[in-house]
C-alpha cells in the first residue's frame, strides 16, 4: 500500500485514514519550538520564582487569589506562570475563564471600557461541568502592560475594584515604571529575577539530553553567556544550532556565538588597535568595513563596554568619559540613531582618550 | 528586458555565488520540513531578499515565483481607511508594514494577524504552514514590534514569519530572542569583482579586471549597486576600457559639491544657499541620514584630527535628534550651521596662532 502511495502521490480512500492519524502526531512534534514544548505545565515546575509560587501554590489549595502585577526582564517566566496557574485553576474551562489580551490586540480604552468590562461583569459558579470544584472568578491577563496607554491603563482603574468579586487581573509586565501608580497600588507585585546561572544549565542540559543534542564542552556556558539570564533566548539559540549540525554532529562555541550575533573577538581588538593610531581615516574606513559585515552596532557597544571596562591602558577618570560617552550613543541607538555615526563618534571619543590624555 | 540585476539573480540556494556556508546551513535548515521564525539582517545590497526567495523556493518549489500584487484595505481604530500592497504567492505573502508609516502597528495587528491565525486548507499535500515575509523591521515602530511579540508565539504551528532587516539593533530584544537570526555580511571586494566578470561573460561582453576591481571598490560593498553600475557603464561605453570613468549617482556629486560650498565659506547668506540645495537633495527622495553620512563624510577631509572628532559627535547629536523630530530639514540645518561655527572658529584661532 505504501508503494501504491509513493508512486501515484494519491492516497487511496482505505489508506488515507491511519496514515494521516499516524503522521500527524509525528509532524506536529517537531513543528513545536522548544520554548513552547518545554513551558512549565504546572506551576510547581517554574523554576527560581519562589515568592510567586508559593502564593499560587496557596491559591490553587483554595485560598483567595489576588490582583497580580508581574514585572522582570523578558524570558524569566512572567507568562508562563500565569498560563500554567490559570490552567490548573480552570482546566478544562480555560476557555470561558481567562481572557488573555496582549500587545497583538487592540487595547485602546475602547477595548478596555468594552470587552474588558463586559467580560469582567459576568458571574460565574464554582463548580466545573463534571462537579469539580473550581474558583468562582475569572482571570483577565492583560499581557505586555507597559505598552498600554495611560488612558486604557486609567480606565482600568474602577473596573478592578468593582468586579473583584468575579475577575482577578493580572498585569505583565517587562518595567513596572511604565505602570501607572493607582494600578500598582492594586495589585500584589511581584518581581521575576533574571535566572540564576546554576538554575539555567539544569534545565538547559534537561532540554539538550531531551532531544539528543550533542555538544562540545563548555557550550552550555556559552549559551548562558549569551544569553543574559533570559531562559526563552538560550532555549531559541539552542534549538537554532541544533539544527545547524546534523545528528552525532557536536556543537561548537563558534557556532553558539556566531548563531547568537557576538561580534568575533578577533574584530574587536583589531577596533581598538584602529583606536590607538589615532587615525581618523582609518577608523572610519575600518568601521565602514565592520558595518558592511553586518554586525549590529548595539552588540559592538555591549562588547566594548567588557573591553574598556577591562583595558589596562585608561585610568578610571578616562574610563568614566567614555562610558558616558557610550550609555549616550547607546540611548541614541536604540531610539533610531544611524549605527555608523553613534559607533563612530564612540570610537572618536575612545580614540582620543587612548591617544590624547590630558 | 530586464536589468542584470534582476535577470542574474541567482533563484537557489545552491547557486548562491557567496557565503556558501551559510547556504548549506540554511539548506539544512529547511531539510528537515520546519524551520523557525528567522530574522535576516545585513547591509542593504548584501543579498538578503535574493536568500529569502531561494529559501522559499527550496522549501515550496519553483512556485512561489509566482507573484501576484494585492492592494488589501482595513480600516484604523480612528476609522481612517489605509491601503497596503502585498505581494503574494500561493505560498508566502510580502508585507512592508512602514510602508503606512505611523499605523504599522494597526497593520500588524490586523492583516498579519488574520493571515497568521487562519490555518492552511489542505495540509496533506502541502507544507503545514505559510511564511509571511516583512521586510525593513527595523523601521517599524517600537508599538508594532511589541505587537508581534505574542503573535509570532501563538501561531507558530500555522505560519512562520521572515523578518528582513538592516540592522538588528532597532529589533527589540523580544523578538530577537524569537527569532533564528541569520546575518548576511556585505560581499567582499573581491567577490564582487568575481560575479562582475561571471555576469559580462553571460552576457558575451569583455569586462577588464582593473575595472571590475574598480567597480567593485567604488559600490561600497554593495553589489546592487556594483551590478547597476557596471551596466550604466555598459551603456555608456562598450568596448571597456580600463581607464574608463566610472559615474557617480547625480546626487553624489551633488552631496560633494554643497560639501565644498560650506567649508568655502561661513555666513548665513551661505547657510541659506546651502538649505537650498539641501531641500532640492530632499525632494528628489534621497534619505537623510545619507545625507548627514555623506556631509560627515566630505567635511571631516578639510578637518585636523581634533576637530574631526567634534565634528563627528556633532553629526551623531543631530543625526539622531532627525530621528526624533519630523522635519528633516531643520536637522541637516542645525548640523551645517553648528559645523560652520566650529570650522571658523578654528579657522580664526590658527590665523591669530600665526601672527
Amino acid at each position: 500500500m505504501m508503494h501504491a502511495f509513493l508512486k501515484t502521490g494519491k492516497l487511496g480512500p482505505d489508506a488515507a485514514q491511519p496514515g494521516t492519524s499516524k503522521d500527524k502526531p509525528v509532524k506536529r512534534k517537531a513543528l513545536m519550538p522548544w520554548v513552547e514544548k518545554y513551558r512549565p505545565k504546572t506551576v510547581d515546575e517554574v523554576a527560581y520564582q519562589d515568592e510567586v509560587v508559593a502564593v499560587l501554590k496557596s491559591t490553587l489549595k483554595g485560598a483567595d487569589l489576588p490582583n497580580l502585577l508581574f514585572y522582570g526582564p523578558p524570558g524569566t517566566g512572567k507568562t508562563s506562570t500565569i498560563l500554567a496557574a490559570a490552567r490548573q485553576l480552570f482546566g478544562d474551562l480555560y476557555r470561558q475563564r481567562v481572557l488573555e489580551l496582549n500587545a497583538s490586540d487592540e487595547r485602546g480604552i475602547q477595548v478596555v471600557r468594552e470587552k474588558v468590562k463586559s467580560f469582567a461583569q459576568t458571574t460565574v459558579s464554582n463548580t466545573r461541568p463534571d462537579g469539580k470544584q473550581c474558583p468562582p472568578y475569572k482571570i483577565i491577563i492583560l499581557d505586555e502592560a507597559d505598552s498600554m496607554t495611560h488612558d486604557a491603563q486609567a480606565a482600568l482603574r474602577r473596573t478592578m475594584e468593582k468586579q473583584s468579586k468575579t475577575t482577578r487581573f493580572c498585569l505583565i509586565c517587562n518595567y513596572v515604571s511604565r505602570i501607572i501608580e493607582p494600578l500598582t497600588s492594586r495589585c500584589s507585585k511581584f518581581r521575576f529575577k533574571p535566572l540564576a546561572q546554576d538554575i539555567m544549565m539544569k534545565r538547559l542540559s534537561y532540554i539538550c539530553e531531551e532531544e539528543n543534542v550533542n555538544y562540545e564542552d563548555g557550550v552550555v556556558e556559552a549559551f548562558i553567556e549569551i544569553s543574559e539570564g533570559d531562559l526563552r533566548r538560550a532555549i531559541t539559540t539552542v534549538q537554532s544550532t541544533a539544527r545547524l549540525r546534523t545528528e552525532g554532529e557536536k556543537i561548537t562555541k563558534q557556532d553558539v556565538y556566531e548563531i547568537a550575533g557576538v561580534v568575533p573577538e578577533t574584530w574587536l581588538n583589531k577596533l581598538f588597535e584602529v583606536c590607538t593610531t589615532d587615525s581618523y581615516e582609518k577608523l572610519s574606513d575600518y568601521l565602514n568595513d565592520m558595518m558592511a559585515e553586518g554586525f549590529a552596532g548595539s552588540q559592538i557597544m555591549l562588547q566594548m563596554h567588557d573591553l574598556i571596562i577591562g583595558c589596562d591602558d585608561l585610568r578610571d577618570s578616562q574610563k568614566s568619559v567614555v562610558l558616558d560617552k557610550l550609555a549616550v550613543c547607546d540611548h541614541r541607538l536604540l531610539n533610531g540613531g544611524d549605527e555608523y555615526l553613534q559607533v563612530l563618534d564612540l570610537c572618536c571619543v575612545l580614540m582620543k582618550q587612548l591617544c590624547h590624555p590630558k | 528586458m530586464s536589468l542584470w540585476v534582476d535577470k542574474y539573480r541567482p533563484k537557489e540556494l545552491d547557486k548562491l555565488d557567496y557565503h556558501k556556508e551559510q547556504a548549506s546551513h540554511m539548506k539544512k535548515l529547511v531539510e528537515s520540513g520546519d524551520f523557525p521564525h528567522l530574522l535576516i539582517y545585513g547591509p542593504s545590497g548584501a543579498g538578503k531578499k535574493t536568500r529569502i526567495m531561494a529559501l522559499l523556493r527550496e522549501l515550496y518549489g519553483p512556485g512561489v515565483e509566482k507573484l501576484r500584487i494585492e492592494h488589501e484595505n482595513f480600516v484604523t481604530p480612528s476609522k481612517k481607511k489605509l491601503e497596503i500592497v502585498t505581494i503574494a504567492s500561493n505560498y508566502h505573502i510580502e508585507v512592508n508594514p512602514s510602508d503606512v508609516g505611523f499605523y504599522d502597528r494597526v497593520v500588524i495587528q490586523e492583516l498579519i494577524k488574520n493571515i497568521a491565525s487562519s490555518q492552511q486548507l489542505d495540509t496533506g499535500s502541502q507544507r503545514e504552514f505559510k511564511v509571511i515575509i516583512l521586510s525593513e523591521v527595523d523601521k517599524l515602530t517600537k508599538d508594532a514590534q511589541h505587537a508581534l511579540r505574542r503573535t509570532m508565539e501563538k501561531y507558530v504551528a500555522s505560519c512562520r514569519l521572515i523578518l528582513c532587516a538592516n540592522s538588528s539593533s532597532k529589533v527589540i530584544p523580544a523578538i530577537r530572542s524569537r527569532c533564528f537570526g541569520i546575518r548576511v555580511p556585505a560581499p567582499k571586494v573581491e567577490e564582487i569583482a568575481h560575479i562582475l566578470q561571471i555576469i559580462c561573460k553571460k552576457e558575451s561582453l569583455s569586462l577588464p579586471p582593473e575595472m571590475a576591481q574598480r567597480i567593485a571598490e567604488k559600490s561600497g560593498r554593495n553589489l546592487r549597486r556594483a551590478i547597476l553600475m557596471c551596466e550604466a557603464c555598459r551603456v555608456q561605453q562598450y568596448p571597456f576600457s580600463s581607464q574608463q570613468k566610472i559615474s557617480s549617482p547625480d546626487w553624489e556629486v551633488y552631496l560633494q559639491d554643497t560639501a565644498r560650498r560650506i567649508v568655502d565659506e561661513q555666513s548665513p547668506n551661505r547657510l541659506l544657499e546651502v538649505r537650498g540645495r539641501i531641500y532640492e537633495l530632499l525632494t528628489h527622495c534621497i534619505p537623510p541620514d545619507v545625507i548627514f553620512k555623506g556631509l560627515l563624510k566630505e567635511l571631516v577631509r578639510n578637518c585636523d584630527g581634533e576637530l574631526k572628532c567634534e565634528i563627528t559627535c556633532l553629526a551623531a547629536f543631530h543625526e539622531y535628534r532627525l530621528g526624533q523630530g519630523s522635519k528633516a530639514i531643520y536637522h541637516i540645518e542645525a548640523f551645517i550651521a553648528a559645523f560652520m561655527a566650529v570650522y571658523k572658529k578654528f579657522l580664526e584661532e590658527s590665523m591669530s596662532a600665526m601672527f
